[in-house]
């Protein structure tokens, strides 16, 4: 039980450390933040890496695991180009 | 040192470089920086995943990789700005479509392909292949589950938003009791299947069962909640698929996923919470509520305007052309008429005119916390002129015109006066003090929240029937003319 005792204590100071970095944010940032976030949670394409690389026959776990790693890459490269889009324009504003 | 020590340390890095990214996405000098940081992290925990896991063959990961880039990709790049709470509903759902397929990859791979004739259930399978037994077998079906609801209550969102099926509340009968009947289905289904059948044809079945029952779940919790509460519920959705993509972490007893995913986890439940605040309700009168359906806004709303004076462009513009000061208050309105850029040209005019303009953001205005910052900033409107309401609602009685385009339920006066309002308590934008109010619309129709605007019958406000677009175009045109330049 202890990897699953030590994945619980990361859990829950990791729950911690989020609502400490979230408390104060200008409501301008609330939806490129959202978006933002949204794309650190396609973070389980980790997890569609180890499902998807574990053989080349198509059995039915390769098959969910392509499909997995396509999906998490969808929210990881659209999220994070969508919300580098909208943050551009605040920043390229400030410069001119 | 070994594959397995030097993959740890770089999911190591890549959880530090995530927390510094989002630390930094919350602060608007910082915050593209730290958007492209949390991609960096993002590319370190890919990599840290290939040096840690065997890797028998790409075929299926490039397959992925390459079809979900390029739709990501496209996507990203060529929706408008004005779509982006649409955008996000639908990455989101896919996020957390993500996690729950993970999961059940991870069923097929380690149980079901595995067993043989083996008889063991899929807690014992999964204590043999070196993970926590009946704690992995627990997480798995809770991947599955919030996975599927996060799925199907995105999806449900993306529509509302777009307009594909009515914004306003459906209520079903019986609505509580079949929630109620499908989790504790989805309980009952997730113990067998981590404690009791054995047969792989049994395991198959049960998780179709589960992922089934999550879906329903996730279209019939999304489906009584009006469309001007959607932002809450992708923030919460979003909350989700960061719990969900945890509880992922879990099953493959992997740190970086529990780490971002209980980080996005709790930043969804805040900003979910900052959003409740600003409309002064709690999250379980958002979620339970049906808010705006036609049996709660029959106290206050409802009925008949009476008394509204409208007027056309050219009177408006005689009344602009002395103004020396104008609030503008965006709303969804201006965002569906891809109004921006024609707001800026005619408040362009204005300034030159002497007029002082500002603009005041309510913070749910739009369908998303935020959305008016975004599309006003798309016009290169400087940040210095946004004003958060609390901060510019003392300046409306001094103020000669405001100017509300395509916004109704956040300047509505019967939140601060009308007890039987359902929407009695919400902040408002107090435009109603303002010496004269326009209102651009299109028509008296309610807004979002499906309650009547006093407003509009207030003897200082006049209504200007149209488009957002075409009506400030209008307005420039006759604001160039009047004023011979």
């Amino acid at each position: 039980m202890g990897g699953l005792l030590v994945g619980i204590y990361v859990f829950v100071l990791s729950c911690f450390v989020g609502f400490e970095i979230i408390t104060k944010v200008p409501p301008t940032l609330h939806t490129p933040l959202m978006s933002g976030a949204n794309a650190i949670s396609g973070i389980t394409i980790v997890g569609a890496i180890y499902a998807a690389c574990q053989t080349s026959d198509p059995r039915i776990s390769a098959i969910l695991g392509c499909v997995a790693v396509a999906m998490a890459t969808i929210n990881v490269v659209g999220g994070f180009l969508v919300t580098d889009r909208m943050l551009a324009m605040f920043g390229g504003k400030k410069k001119r | 040192m070994s594959g397995q020590q030097l993959a740890q340390l770089i999911y190591l890095l890549s959880a530090v470089l995530f927390i510094v990214g989002l630390k930094r996405l919350t602060r608007v000098r910082t915050a593209r920086a730290g958007n492209a940081l949390a991609a960096v992290a993002m590319l370190l925990a890919v990599v840290g995943a290939l040096v840690e896991y065997q890797i028998v063959s790409f075929q299926w990961l490039l397959v992925g990789v390459v079809s979900g880039g390029l739709i990501g990709g496209v996507a990203a790049m060529r929706v408008p700005m004005t779509k982006m709470p649409e955008m996000v509903a639908i990455f989101n759902g896919f996020g957390g479509a993500a996690s729950a397929v993970v999961a059940a990859s991870v069923l097929w791979a380690e149980v079901i392909e595995k067993a043989g004739s083996q008889s063991a259930t899929v807690a014992e399978h999964l204590t043999t292949a070196g993970q926590n037994g009946g704690a992995s077998a627990v997480t798995l079906a809770l991947s599955i589950f919030i996975g599927g609801v996060t799925l199907s209550g995105s999806f449900v969102a993306y529509l509302k938003l777009a307009g594909r099926i009515p914004g306003r509340p459906l209520m079903l009968p019986l609505r509580h009791f079949i929630n109620a009947a499908l989790v504790i289905g989805a309980v009952v289904t997730s113990g067998c299947l981590a404690f009791d059948v054995t047969a792989t044809a049994e395991m198959a079945k049960l998780c179709m069962i589960l992922a089934g029952a999550s879906i329903v779940l996730g279209v019939l919790l999304v489906i009584p909640i009006g469309g001007a509460d959607m932002p809450v519920v992708i923030s919460l959705l979003n909350s989700y698929s960061g719990v969900a993509a945890s509880a992922t972490g879990f099953v493959i007893g992997n740190n970086v996923l529990i780490i971002s995913g209980a980080m996005v986890g709790a930043a969804g439940l805040i900003l979910t919470k900052i959003m409740c605040v600003a409309m002064n309700r709690s999250l379980a009168n958002v979620i339970f509520g049906g808010f705006g359906s036609d049996d709660s806004s029959a106290g206050g709303g409802g009925g008949e305007y009476e008394n509204v004076t409208s007027c056309g462009v050219e009177e408006a513009v005689m009344i602009l052309e002395s103004a020396t000061s104008m609030i503008v208050v965006p709303g969804y309105g201006l965002a569906v008429a891809q109004a921006q850029h024609a707001v800026r040209e005619m408040a362009d005019l204005m300034e030159k005119n002497g007029c002082n303009v500002r603009y005041a953001i309510h913070p749910v205005a739009g369908r998303m916390p935020g959305h008016m910052n975004v599309l006003l900033a798309e016009a290169d409107i400087p940040y210095e002129q946004l004003v958060e309401m609390e901060a510019i609602n003392p300046d409306f009685p001094t103020t000669d015109v405001a100017l509300v385009i395509g916004a109704n339920d956040v300047v509505n006066p019967a939140a601060l006066d009308d007890k039987t309002s359902p929407i009695y308590g919400m902040p408002i934008l107090e435009v109603h003090h303002a010496q004269t109010v326009f209102v651009v619309k299109r028509g008296l129709g309610a807004g979002f929240a499906g309650v009547k605007n006093v407003l509009f019958e207030r003897d200082n406000t006049m209504m200007v029937y149209g488009d957002a677009k075409k009506v400030l175009q209008g307005l420039t045109t006759e604001l160039k003319d009047s004023l011979g330049s």
